[in-house]
């Protein structure tokens, strides 16, 4: 390959990565609108609300619960190098609640709920449902996009508060079961060193990745091509999008929030 | 009054509609017949607004189809799609009922699921079905389901594509008779695409051949017979000798 060639392949990727940039903050900028504005389907919300919170409150109580023990054996074992295992409380529920909490939630709703949305509406769209929906006067950013959205906000925030909880109390079970640590102890240290900051920070990741979760799901399935194949792509570049904005966007959060 | 006038729609190099002029009288059954993949759905869906022509423009009434606001506009029409389109996450009380469950058409519940449940008697089906979900039916059973959608609301506009596809003989004429009824009695405008001929007898004042991308010949039914045109005398006799190319 010529310079030249990589340059124009290079140029031609830019070009791409900024129009569909562009594509996608305008239909986050109408479906957020929509929220503001009625007809108000609020049996959709609540439907949805039900489906990707509710819902998903095993697996990201499951993921949480796990990640925080193995995240106590690893403070415990690399502590122990330099005599500071006594940390473990305070480590645990920093890393849980800062980063661990929030994007565990953010990639298991881009797993769970992103490409499931998807996936229905590109199905939707292949079989002429949406054309239908149109014709029967109902617009599908209001029906289909702005309540999942919304419960994407709304819910995410509440995923984190679960799974912090679950992480934290996933360390706690291991420190003070095998590692030997004095449960009052524990709690005591892990609640005197969290301040609301912590938690804050924690709830807005959630909401963020909520919205880039169900905005992504929206935008491939209502862009989806005709078409099983069509449904296929629009599924797995949801999912892939989803998850590589979550970890940016935590990134820059982090980055904004803890650094200043 | 639904008037196409120099109507083009292209999707990349398939020339899909080349210059389509059409003129439907108010109260009027117009059936629109051609063979398959002449982009008989394609012009149903560009009064709609569901495809944007690339060129030409629709007038209802006198309105321009694309400068009206939209969801009052809709509300005029009703559609049956040639796959049904049935929302399957709803039973079929609800999809029958969907226009009457939101918007400025809102009723209670219990008299949404009464006219819907109405509305299915008119279809040929039962009560017991009304709670159950779309995929549960059999095809032609959805198609008759999103037939008594299109017309739950008594729109004054109705577009059929492809009615008695995919049913019996006998239900065929029974969606025929509905048709040719909901015309006559409500004074329903209706533009129905059908490769039945039978179904064009039954329900047609006026039938339109599109072929090319342009309408061929269009006339009352009383004259298809002997219309002269030899598309029309091809289509009709089904015969595979004629203008219509089929590829074998
Ligand atoms: N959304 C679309 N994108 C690209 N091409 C399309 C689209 N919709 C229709 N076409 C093309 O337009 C042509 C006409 O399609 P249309 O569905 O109108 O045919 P039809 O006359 O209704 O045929 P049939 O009787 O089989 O239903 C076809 O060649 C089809 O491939
Ligand atoms: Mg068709």
């Amino acid at each position: 390959m010529t310079l030249a060639k990589i340059v124009s392949e290079l140029g031609r990727f830019l070009i791409q990565f900024l129009v569909s940039t562009g594509k996608v903050s305008i239909f986050a900028g109408q479906a957020l609108s929509y929220i503001f504005r009625p007809p108000f389907y609020l049996r959709e919300i609540i439907s949805n609300v039900f489906n990707i919170g509710y819902l998903s409150i095993p697996v990201v109580g499951l993921t949480a619960t796990f990640t925080g023990a193995a995240l106590a054996l690893q403070i415990y074992s690399g502590g122990s190098r330099f005599n500071a295992t006594e940390v473990v409380p305070q480590i645990v529920a920093i890393g849980m609640v800062r980063e661990l909490g929030p994007v565990l939630v953010g990639l298991m709703i881009a797993a769970r709920v992103t490409s499931s949305i998807a996936a229905e509406l590109a199905t939707m769209k292949v079989t002429e449902q949406l054309d239908a929906l149109i014709t029967l006067s109902t617009n599908p950013m209001k029906y289909l996009v702005m309540p999942r959205v919304l419960a994407g906000i709304i819910t995410g925030p509440i995923l984190v508060l679960v799974a912090d909880s679950l992480g934290v109390f996933g360390g706690f079970l291991v420190s003070t079961q095998s590692l030997g640590f004095n449960p009052n102890n524990y709690i005591l240290s892990t609640v005197h060193f969290l301040t609301a900051a912590d938690i804050l920070s924690s709830l807005v990741k959630g909401a963020s990745f909520g919205l880039i979760a169900t905005l992504m799901g929206c935008y491939y399935g209502l862009n989806s091509n005709h078409g099983a194949q069509g449904v296929g792509s629009a599924t797995k570049s949801s999912v892939q999008a989803a998850a590589v904005l979550i970890l940016a966007i935590n990134f820059l959060l982090t980055a904004l929030l803890f650094t200043a | 009054m639904i008037h196409f006038k120099n109507i083009k729609k292209s999707f990349d190099n398939n020339h899909v509609l080349r210059d389509v002029n059409l003129e439907v009288a108010r109260g009027q059954s117009m059936a629109i017949i051609g063979g398959s993949g002449t982009g008989k759905s394609v012009l149903i869906k560009t009064v709609l607004g569901l495809i944007k022509p690339d060129s030409g423009i629709i007038i209802v009434d006198g309105i321009d189809v694309n400068k009206s606001t939209h969801d009052q506009f809709l509300e005029r029409f009703g559609m049956l799609f040639q796959g049904g389109a049935l929302f399957d996450s709803l039973p079929v009380w609800k999809n029958v009922a969907f226009r009457l469950q939101r918007g400025s058409q809102k009723r209670s519940k219990d008299e949404a699921r009464e006219i819907s449940i109405k509305k299915l008697r008119r279809v040929g089906l039962g009560p017991e079905i009304a709670d159950k979900y779309p995929a549960e039916l059999s095809g032609g059973m959805q198609k008759r389901v999103s037939l008594a959608r299109a017309i739950a609301t008594d729109p004054e506009i109705i577009f059929f594509d492809e009615p008695t596809t995919g049913l019996d003989p006998i239900m065929s004429s029974v969606i025929n008779e509905l048709i040719r009824e909901i015309v006559v009695e409500l004074g329903v405008t209706a533009m129905t695409i059908t490769h039945d001929m039978t179904s064009v007898m039954a329900i047609a004042d006026q039938v339109a051949m599109l072929h090319d991308g342009k309408i061929q010949w269009c006339g009352s039914r009383s004259k298809l017979k002997d219309s002269g045109n030899s598309y029309v005398n091809q289509f009709i006799h089904g015969t595979a000798k004629g203008p219509i190319k089929t590829l074998r």
